[in-house]
C-alpha cells in the first residue's frame, strides 16, 4: 500500500538533499565532530528542520527540572533542549539531532555525498591470504570438532549392523571408530591492502589552523579508505629540514620551528615503502600537507625523489597545498610544472581554509585509484 | 482517503473496550463516544506525524516527523503507545503489535483524555468536527497546488506557519472589539468638529477662573491623544497578528483562504498545547485508577507496571508532564480528602497539627472533576503547586550561564520554582508579541512589539520570522525588542535585515 506520507517524505528529503551538501559542507569544517565515540561509532548531526518563528534565545532562559542536585549543577549543554523555553542550535531553520552511525555508514554517506568512485585495487587479487574453511569430514582431530550428527548417525548404522540396537531401550552409544570430525582446508582468498601515510610539513610557519584542516582532512581520508580495503596500515611523517617518522599524536600536536626540506619526508617516505610495503602487496597512498614554503634548491631533489623512488610504487600520491598566515608557498606551482605532467598518479589540491577541505577529498579520491 | 480501510476492532479488544468504557463512566467520567482503531506502527507513525489526522494537507515537516518517529521506531529508542484525537467521535488509535495489557492501559489512558477534551473550558470553543474539517483543508489546499503549483502554495504554507504561534489564545472566550462597520462613515465627520475644548461663558475677569488656562490645555491634550489615537491603525495593540494580517495584508483569494485554514488549525491545536500537563496527568490519573482498582489480571501486574513506570520515568533536565499532572492530581484529591486547604490550614503554624491536619472533608474526588473542567496549565500550577509539593517532588529550578554555555540548577527556593514554571507556561512559552502599528511611519509597514520580560528573542530565528511575514505583509516589518538590555528595532524591507539599537541616555 502506498502510504500518503511517502508523498511528504520524498519532498523532505529532496529539500534536505539541496541543504544537506551545505550542511556536510558545515560538519566537516567542525573539528569536534570527529570526536570518536565508543569503539567505532561517532555521532554525526541528521538535518532537521524548522520554520523560523518567535522564539526565545538562551539568554535569561531557563525551566523547572525535578532529580538530585546542588544549586550549580550543570543539567545540559547550552545547545541542548532546555524544558519549556528550550532552544535550538546555533544556525536558524536547522536545528540538530545527534544520531549514532557507524564508520562505515559514514563513509557510505561521504562516498555518496562525494560521488566518489570505489577503488579498483591494483594488480586483483594478486594478493592472497590463507583462510580456513570447513569443508570435510575425517576420522580422527580434537574432540572440540567433533562432529556429533555423523557420529551419531555412524554409531546407529553400526548397531543396527551388529544388531546391538534395541528398539525399546533405543541408546546409541559411539565408540572410537564411529567418532567422526570435521576437517578443513586452507584456501587462498585475494586481500586488498592499503598503506596510507601521511607527511605533514611541521615548521614554523604552520600553525594549528592548518593542523586543524590536514587532521579533518585526514580524518574522511581513513575514513574512506577504510571502507575500500580490508586493512588499512596508516604511518606518519613529520617533517621541518628533518623528517621522522612518527605516532599519530605526535604527528598532530607536534610543533617545530625552523625551514622546511621537504625532500627529507619524501626521502623517509620512500624508505618506510622499500622496508614495509612491498608494492606488489601493498596499496600505497601518499598524503602530503605542507604551506608550500620550500628551499628552493630542494625542489629538484624533491622531484628526484618523487619520480624515481614514490611515484612508480604508488597508486596515488597526494600534495595538499594549505594557506598559511605567512601566503602560500611556490611548492605546488614547482610541482605542477616540473613533474606532474608526467604521470596521472598525482594530484595536487589548494586548500585555503576548512570550507575547502570537501572539495580537496573530491580532488583526491576522485579518481578512484 | 479514508480511515475506513482499517479493520473494525477485533472481538477480544472490543470487550476490553467495552468494560473500560463501563469503568469509566462508573467513575464520572464523560466523554464523546470513542472510535478505536488498529494500526501497525508505520500507520501510527504516519498518523501521529500528520498531528493525529490522516487526511491532512500535504506538507514536508509532515515528511519530516515521520522519518524521525519512523527511524526512532527502528532503533528502538521510542515508540508511540497511544494518539487520540479531540474530536466528536473521538478517534483513538492502538498499536497492533502492542501486548494486550498496554491495549488495555492505552483505552483506560484515552478515555482519561477524552473525558478531558469534552469538559475542559479551554476545549470548549475548539471544532469537534475537525477530522471533517481537516479533510476539507486537505482537498482545498490540494486544490491550490493543482493550480498555482506546489512549490507556490507551499511556499506560502511555510510563511503562514512562521508567524502561526502569534494567535490571541484567550480570543475564543472574549470579544476584544466591536466588528468595524465598514459603511460607517461617522468618523470622517467628526474629524472636522474642532478639536478644542469648549469653554464655559463668562465674564471677561472670571475667565481665568472659570476656564482655567492649564485645565483647558489638559482638555485640549486628552482630545488631541484621542484624535491620534482613532487615527492609529489598529485604534489598540492587537495580539492575535495572524488575523491582522488575514484582514489587511494584500493577499490572492487563495492565500486568504490557506492563511485563514491555518489559524483554524493553530487555534484548534493551541488548547492541547495549554493544558499538556493537565491533559496527561488526568489521563494518567485515570487510567492508574482504573486499571489498579478494577482493570488488572494477575497476568498483567509486572508488564503494566513497568509501562507506568516507564511513562511517569523523570530526568533531571526536563518536567515530564505525565508525572507532574498526576502528582499534583493526586496531591489536590488527597488536600481536599482531609480538608487541607482553605484559610484555618493556610494559617494553621502548628507544624505537627498541620502535618497531621484531617477533617476527614472526603471533596476530593469532587475537587479533581472541577479542576479539570476549569482550569489550564498556567492557572493549575499557579494554585495548586506548594510549597510541600515541590519538596517532595525535587523540583529545582535552572538557568542558562552565560560563561559556562550550560545549563546549571539554579534554585530550590520555592518561589522561584514557581516563577520559572509559570514563566516557561505562559503564552505557551512563547514570547509575547503583538500588532502596535499597521501604518507605520505613515508607509504601510507593519511594527510589531515584543513585550520584553527578561528573555531576549533568538536573533536568527527573529530575522528569519520576519523575512517570512514580510512576504506575507508585502511591505516592510518591524519588530521592537530588547536585545543586551537595549531596546532594538529588527527590520526587514524585502532586501536587507537591519538593526537599530535605540540609544539610551548616557548613565556616565
Amino acid at each position: 500500500m502506498v502510504m500518503r506520507i511517502e508523498r511528504d517524505q520524498s519532498r523532505f528529503r529532496q529539500i534536505v538533499r539541496g541543504k544537506i551538501r551545505q550542511n556536510l559542507r558545515k560538519y566537516v569544517s567542525h573539528g569536534e565532530m570527529i570526536g570518536r565515540q565508543g569503539r567505532d561509532l561517532i555521532s554525526i548531526p541528521i538535518p532537521q528542520l524548522d520554520v523560523p518563528h518567535f522564539k526565545y534565545g538562551k539568554n535569561g532562559s531557563g525551566g523547572v527540572g525535578q532529580g538530585e542536585g546542588e544549586v550549580g549543577t550543570p543539567i545540559g549543554k547550552g545547545d541542548d533542549e532546555g524544558e519549556g523555553t528550550g532552544q535550538a542550535g546555533s544556525d536558524p531553520g536547522a536545528h540538530i539531532l545527534e544520531v549514532e552511525v557507524s564508520l562505515e555508514e559514514l563513509a557510505e554517506i561521504l562516498g555518496d555525498e562525494l560521488e566518489l568512485p570505489r577503488i579498483e585495487p591494483k594488480g586483483k587479487a594478486n594478493i592472497t591470504e590463507e583462510k580456513a574453511r570447513y569443508t570435510g569430514v575425517r576420522r580422527t582431530g580434537p574432540e572440540s570438532l567433533k562432529h556429533f550428527r555423523r557420529t551419531f548417525k555412524q554409531a546407529l548404522r553400526r548397531q543396527l549392523i551388529s544388531q546391538t540396537y534395541d528398539t525399546r531401550d533405543p541408546r546409541v552409544v559411539p565408540i572410537r571408530e564411529d567418532k567422526r570430525y570435521r576437517s578443513w582446508n586452507t584456501v587462498p582468498l585475494p586481500e586488498a591492502s592499503a598503506a596510507v601515510i601521511y607527511m605533514m610539513d611541521v615548521s614554523g610557519s604552520m600553525t594549528d589552523e592548518q593542523k586543524e584542516i590536514v587532521r579533518i582532512e585526514a580524518f574522511w581520508i581513513d575514513t574512506w579508505l577504510k571502507s575500500q580495503y580490508d586493512g588499512v596500515e596508516i604511518r606518519y611523517i613529520i617533517h621541518d629540514a628533518a623528517a621522522k617518522m612518527v605516532d599519530e599524536h605526535t604527528f598532530y600536536h607536534t610543533r617545530e620551528s625552523g625551514g622546511t626540506r621537504i625532500s627529507s619526508a619524501y626521502k623517509v617516505c620512500a624508505e618506510a615503502i622499500q622496508r614495509e610495503f612491498p608494492p606488489s602487496e601493498w596499496n600505497i597512498y601518499c598524503f602530503h600537507f605542507s604551506d608550500g614554503d620550500n628551499w628552493g634548491e630542494d625542489n629538484e631533489t624533491c622531484f628526484r625523489l618523487l619520480s624515481d623512488k614514490i611515484i612508480p610504487h604508488v597508486n596515488l600520491f597526494c600534495y595538499g597545498q594549505v594557506e598559511s598566515p605567512y601566503g602560500s608557498g611556490e611548492f605546488i606551482r614547482a610541482l605542477r610544472e616540473g613533474i606532474a605532467d608526467e604521470t596521472d598518479k598525482i594530484v595536487l589540491s589548494e586548500i585555503e581554509d576548512k570550507e575547502a577541505i570537501l572539495d580537496s577529498i573530491k580532488l583526491f579520491l576522485g579518481k578512484g585509484r | 482517503m479514508a480511515l475506513h480501510r482499517f479493520a473494525p476492532l477485533p472481538p477480544d479488544l472490543a470487550q476490553i473496550q467495552g468494560q473500560m468504557e463501563e469503568h469509566a463512566r462508573n467513575n464520572g467520567l464523560d466523554f464523546f463516544s470513542t472510535i478505536f482503531e488498529v494500526v501497525d506502527c508505520d500507520q501510527l507513525n504516519e498518523i501521529a506525524a500528520l498531528g493525529g489526522f490522516p487526511t491532512r494537507y500535504p506538507h514536508w515537516r509532515f515528511g519530516m516527523e515521520y522519518e524521525q518517529l519512523s527511524k526512532g521506531y527502528a532503533y528502538g529508542l521510542q515508540k508511540i503507545y497511544e494518539l487520540v484525537i479531540n474530536n466528536d467521535p473521538c478517534y483513538a488509535y492502538l498499536l497492533k503489535s502492542n501486548a494486550i495489557t498496554d491495549q488495555k492501559l492505552v483505552m483506560a489512558h484515552v478515555y482519561g483524555h477524552c473525558d478531558f477534551f469534552k469538559n475542559n473550558a479551554w476545549f470548549g470553543q475548539t471544532n469537534r468536527k475537525m477530522m471533517d474539517e481537516m479533510a476539507n483543508h486537505g482537498n482545498r489546499i490540494r486544490r491550490y497546488m493543482d493550480r498555482h503549483g506546489v512549490e507556490t502554495v507551499e511556499e506560502f504554507i511555510d510563511a503562514c506557519l512562521s508567524i502561526e504561534d502569534l494567535i490571541d489564545i484567550h480570543s475564543p472566550f472574549i470579544r476584544r472589539h466591536d466588528e468595524p462597520n465598514r459603511y460607517d462613515f461617522s468618523s470622517d465627520e467628526d474629524s472636522d468638529r474642532p478639536a478644542t475644548p469648549g469653554r464655559f461663558d463668562s465674564k471677561e475677569y472670571m475667565d481665568q477662573f472659570v476656564n482655567p488656562p492649564a485645565a483647558l490645555a489638559a482638555e485640549a491634550q486628552r482630545l488631541e491623544e484621542e484624535r491620534e489615537a482613532s487615527e492609529r491603525f489598529p485604534a489598540d495593540r492587537r495580539r492575535d497578528v495572524m488575523l491582522f494580517v488575514l484582514q489587511h495584508a494584500p493577499l490572492r483569494p487563495w492565500q486568504l483562504d490557506v492563511l485563514s485554514m491555518l489559524r483554524d488549525e493553530a487555534y484548534y491545536f493551541a488548547p492541547q498545547a495549554q493544558t499538556k500537563i493537565m491533559n496527561e496527568g488526568w489521563a494518567s490519573y485515570w487510567h492508574s485508577t482504573i486499571m489498579t482498582r478494577y482493570g488488572l489480571d494477575p497476568a498483567d501486574v509486572i508488564h503494566y507496571c513497568d509501562h507506568h513506570s516507564g511513562t511517569m520515568a523523570t530526568s533531571a533536565g526536563r518536567l515530564n508532564p505525565y508525572k507532574l499532572g498526576i502528582e499534583l492530581f493526586r496531591d489536590i484529591e488527597d488536600r481536599w480528602n482531609r480538608g487541607r486547604f482553605g484559610r484555618d490550614y493556610e494559617e494553621c503554624d502548628d507544624l505537627v497539627a498541620k502535618r497531621d491536619w484531617d477533617t476527614s472533608a472526603g471533596q476530593g474526588r469532587e475537587k479533581i472533576f472541577e479542576v479539570r473542567r476549569v482550569h489550564n496549565d498556567l492557572t493549575f500550577i499557579e494554585t495548586f503547586l506548594t510549597l510541600e509539593f515541590c519538596r517532595e517532588h525535587k523540583l529545582f529550578s535552572f538557568g542558562y550561564n552565560n560563561d559556562t554555555d550550560y545549563y546549571e540548577i539554579e534554585s530550590r527556593e520555592f518561589p522561584k520554582i514557581k516563577d520559572r514554571l509559570l514563566f516557561s507556561l505562559t503564552n505557551r512559552g512563547r514570547p509575547m508579541i503583538s500588532v502596535v502599528d499597521g501604518n507605520y511611519k505613515n508607509r504601510g509597514e507593519l511594527y510589531l512589539e515584543h513585550e520584553y520580560n527578561g528573555v531576549e528573542l533568538q536573533l536568527g530565528y527573529a530575522r528569519d520570522t520576519l523575512t517570512n511575514l514580510e512576504r506575507l505583509w508585502t511591505r516592510p516589518v518591524h519588530i521592537e525588542t530588547v536585545l543586551g538590555d537595549v531596546p532594538t528595532v529588527l527590520s526587514y524591507d524585502g532586501h536587507e535585515h537591519k538593526i537599530e539599537k535605540h540609544k539610551v541616555a548616557a548613565a556616565t
